[in-house]
């Protein structure tokens, strides 16, 4: 069993080295988080990762996760303690507003944290996470009464959030939802219906639980256009509100978690925002929350990669292809085998590079809220949601991938539950489903952020990532340069090629998106692995006592656009290939 | 005022595998995570529980160390130290030099107690404390496992080879703290942002009037030598040879 250690050298190398955090957010006015407050935030955050959340991790899944007795949800041991120390600690408020008790922290701050957080208990970190959107939902679009009633007990966690969206016969398509809302004399509304899938829906780490619930109301339209969104409590004034769990799921993966299934049985509630206006409310905490399930993928990836490492320099067995490297042990260390570096650094890389990226969308997030001047706070806003559903899907795509990885390496040690690292493959899995699923980031990607924009948004990263290359880099990057013009080039006219044929056949849209977010995905990683590489190198050259730090970037750069570079090309290729190549089948055409 | 004066020392973190030079001249530092020594948290937080059982009016932690060293006071002033002082220095002190300087803040702060940790896990030293108290003529208790007062004395537990011994000291008086006096809390966040707009002071070393300078001369840091091959022997006769060989025998 591994127990989490937070990078946090790695987590500076980006914020402070790579990005330069400390200035940009000097210029939106946050002169007070400065390097030395963040590295204390990352310190302490990392604490509580280590000491509190990593032990709980394996005891979630172990234990059988929730349980549900006579409609109450306890949950697995040390969860309660935990969540207690996070609240008093201050931590569940620390994105939200000081003017309603957070700690206000910049984005980029609150997801250094934050992947700590997925990375060391994932399931017992999504009560918060989702607490946290409710909060920013809320403190949006909620009116001033219901802000007063209920945003300061959620802010300081006493009173945790949920987001009830799903029922049985509704998931992705949310417009052919049921639950029904009826107006009262007093303006409330009496909510009925069942919801499932509810994250954290029920549980006894908080004493009441606020569900954010869409609804329609009785003359809605049909579709999402018809759909509002309600803020249902558990209780109210300390009574039952009609609200409760029918039963918990048994699933894959976060098995600490409770996934409930939610009836609301003419339940109290009160409308949030305008009436049929419940997607529009949803959208404003889209890109936190999206960008938040790519967190966890990035949290998961990591902590596999700390697994495999660990298991690679200790784990004796055969002997290097070149000779013995430690003639007096029975064997080598399995790092000595050309493969298994394969898979580490095929970790490295990924985790490694996505960290950039993840981060840098938050930061984005940040830039747009802040900056002084408004052509600087648009451009921003148009990369983070051209960003959002490329980091969500992949970064948990290869979440999963990177969790099998770490499995592979570990051999049966690793497909035995006594290493932990099944679970990380388990829980990963989710990622990719949940917030909108991977196939819709795509359509979203492809759909609304790219031809949305008539391939502007496009142009703005490519802009983007030209000025890298023209800019001084090291005499020896210049294949890997060279390799990402060609690419940027690749990028703007495969969207070219692909917004024509759409424009005659949304067939050809959805056939392409999935291939073409991948291969975003892959050029964007390599733009980030030409950044660090750059700084490396850069400090290399000035003499850094951090060598092996430094050397170990380069290597991984370099692996980067060898042996996993590639991939983008296979992906053009199949956004390339059009819908004729997956026509609409006969089921016998499918079956043997 | 009752106040306190606690001593922190900016290490390496415990948790860092610790690299030799290759030149042998010390340690590898570069890049590698810095921490308040843990004997000298423990110093704080029993500060901080004698401030919050009424038994004192302030607390305030004091370094001696590079500009850097300030990353550690405001640790301190977030897990809810009330101000920080600084004595600049980038020369090495050792534990003398390190009294000295102690001894010049003592006497401006007046403090009842100087709570110290034990020894700090750089160089292990076990000194400062000891030469604190002989150099200000005061009492001290060192390895400190409990510490109540009680009107002017303290009575302190210490730990010691035969158990535990208890004695009583007169204050002000100087404390120096083992590992299981308690356990250090967690820093809240809120605290941490505050901690910012807590005063701390920067002194120049040479204000204090006590230089530093190296009294003692390090000749060379080595790593412990890898272990060597084991060497199979046939029989007892043959064991008992190779160890006469070696000169075990």
């Amino acid at each position: 069993m591994y127990e989490y250690r937070a990078p946090r050298r790695d987590i500076r190398f980006v914020l402070h080295e790579v990005l330069e955090v400390e200035k940009v957010l000097a210029a939106g006015g946050r002169e007070d988080v400065n390097r030395e407050l963040i590295d204390s935030i990352l310190d302490e955050g990392a604490r509580f990762a280590e000491n509190v959340l990593s032990p709980l991790n394996w005891q979630g899944d172990w234990h059988g996760g929730p349980r549900l007795e006579n409609g109450r949800v306890s949950t697995p041991p040390g969860f309660r303690e935990a969540y207690r120390q996070f609240c008093t600690d201050g931590w569940a408020g620390m994105a939200a507003d000081p003017a309603i008790g957070g700690q206000g922290l910049p984005d980029v701050a609150y997801i250094a944290v934050g992947e700590m957080l997925c990375a060391s208990a994932m399931a017992w970190r999504m009560c918060s996470g989702l607490s946290e959107g409710a909060v920013l939902a809320l403190s949006r679009h909620g009116s001033a009464e219901l802000q007063a009633r209920f945003l300061g007990r959620m802010v300081t966690g006493e009173w945790t959030g949920t987001m009830c969206l799903t029922e049985p016969h509704s998931g992705t398509d949310l417009g052919i939802m049921r639950t029904k809302a009826e107006p009262q004399a007093d303006g409330s509304f009496r909510i009925t219906g069942t919801k499932i899938y509810i994250s954290w829906g029920e549980h006894d780490m908080a004493d009441n639980i606020v569900h954010l619930v869409l609804a329609k109301l009785p003359d809605a339209p049909s579709g999402t256009r018809g759909i509002s969104l309600f803020l249902v409590p558990k209780l109210l004034d300390g009574r039952p509100n009609g609200v409760s769990c029918a039963s918990l799921e048994h699933k894959l993966g976060i098995h600490g978690s409770p996934t409930c299934v939610m009836n609301f049985e003419g339940a109290q509630g009160w409308l949030v925002g305008q009436p049929n206006g419940g997607l529009a409310c949803m959208f404003t905490m889209m890109n936190h929350a999206r960008l938040g399930v790519g967190l966890q993928g990035l949290g998961l990836s990591e902590r596999a990669l700390q697994a495999s490492i660990a298991f690679a320099y200790e784990r004796l067995q055969g002997r290097a292809p070149r000779g013995a490297l430690e003639r007096d042990k029975m064997a080598d260390p399995i790092i000595v085998h050309p493969d298994v570096r394969r898979m580490i650094l095929t970790q490295k890389a990924m985790t490694e590079g996505q960290r950039l990226l993840c981060f840098y969308a938050y930061l984005l997030i940040d830039v747009e809220q802040h900056a002084p001047d408004e052509g600087t706070r648009k451009r921003a806003a148009e990369l983070v949601a051209l960003l959002v559903p490329i980091v969500k899907s992949f970064l948990t795509d290869w979440a999963v991938e990177n969790t099998a990885l770490a499995v592979q390496v570990h051999g049966g040690a690793g497909y035995v539950r006594d290493t932990g690292v099944e679970q990380y493959y388990r829980d990963a899995k989710i990622a990719c489903i949940y917030e909108g699923t991977n196939g819709i980031q795509a359509l979203d990607l492809l759909g609304r952020k790219v031809l949305g924009t008539a391939g502007q948004s496009v142009k703005t990263m490519i802009d983007e990532i030209a000025a890298l290359l023209k800019s001084d880099l090291p005499a020896d990057f210049a294949p890997w340069a060279q390799r990402l013009q060609g690419l940027l080039a690749q990028w703007a006219e495969l969207t070219k090629t692909v917004a024509e044929r759409s424009a005659k056949d949304p067939e050809e849209l959805a056939a392409a998106a999935t291939d073409y977010l991948n291969f975003c995905g892959y050029v964007l990683v390599a733009w980030c692995w030409l950044r660090m590489a750059r700084v490396a190198k850069r400090a290399l050259e000035a003499g850094s006592g951090e060598r092996a730090f430094y050397e170990g970037k380069l290597v991984a750069a370099r692996f980067y656009f060898e042996r996993v570079l590639p991939r983008a090309d296979a992906h053009a290729a199949g956004a390339r290939a059009g819908a004729a190549g997956i026509p609409m089948l006969q089921r016998e055409q499918l079956e043997a | 005022m009752r106040r306190i004066m606690v001593c922190v020392k900016r290490v390496v973190d415990y948790n860092v595998r610790i690299r030799v030079k290759p030149d042998g001249t010390g340690v590898v530092l570069d890049g590698v995570k810095m921490s308040v020594n843990p004997f000298d948290e423990i110093a704080l937080e029993e500060a901080l529980r004698i401030k919050e059982r009424g038994e004192a009016d302030e607390v305030v932690a004091v370094s001696i160390g590079p500009d850097d060293a300030q990353q550690q006071l405001r640790t301190a002033l977030a897990m809810g130290a009330d101000r920080a002082i600084l004595v600049k220095t980038t020369d090495v002190v050792e534990p003398l030099a390190a009294a000295q300087v102690f001894l010049t803040l003592v006497q401006k702060e007046q403090p009842q107690l100087v709570i110290l940790g034990k020894q700090a896990i750089d160089d292990d030293a076990a000194q400062t404390g000891q030469m604190l108290a002989a150099l200000w003529d005061r009492p001290q208790a060192t390895f400190a496992s409990k510490v109540e007062l009680a009107g002017a004395a303290a009575l302190v537990t210490r730990e010691v080879d035969a158990g535990l011994e208890t004695i009583e000291v007169d204050l002000p008086a100087v404390v120096t703290t083992d590992l299981r006096l308690n356990e250090p809390r967690y820093v809240k966040l809120p605290d941490i942002m505050k901690a910012k707009k807590k005063p701390l002071d920067v002194v120049e070393l040479a204000s204090t009037g006590v230089s530093a300078g190296e009294t003692l001369k390090s000749v060379l840091v080595e790593p412990p030598k890898p272990r060597s091959k084991g060497v199979m022997v046939k029989d007892v006769a043959g064991l008992v040879d190779a160890l006469k060989k070696k000169g075990l025998l």
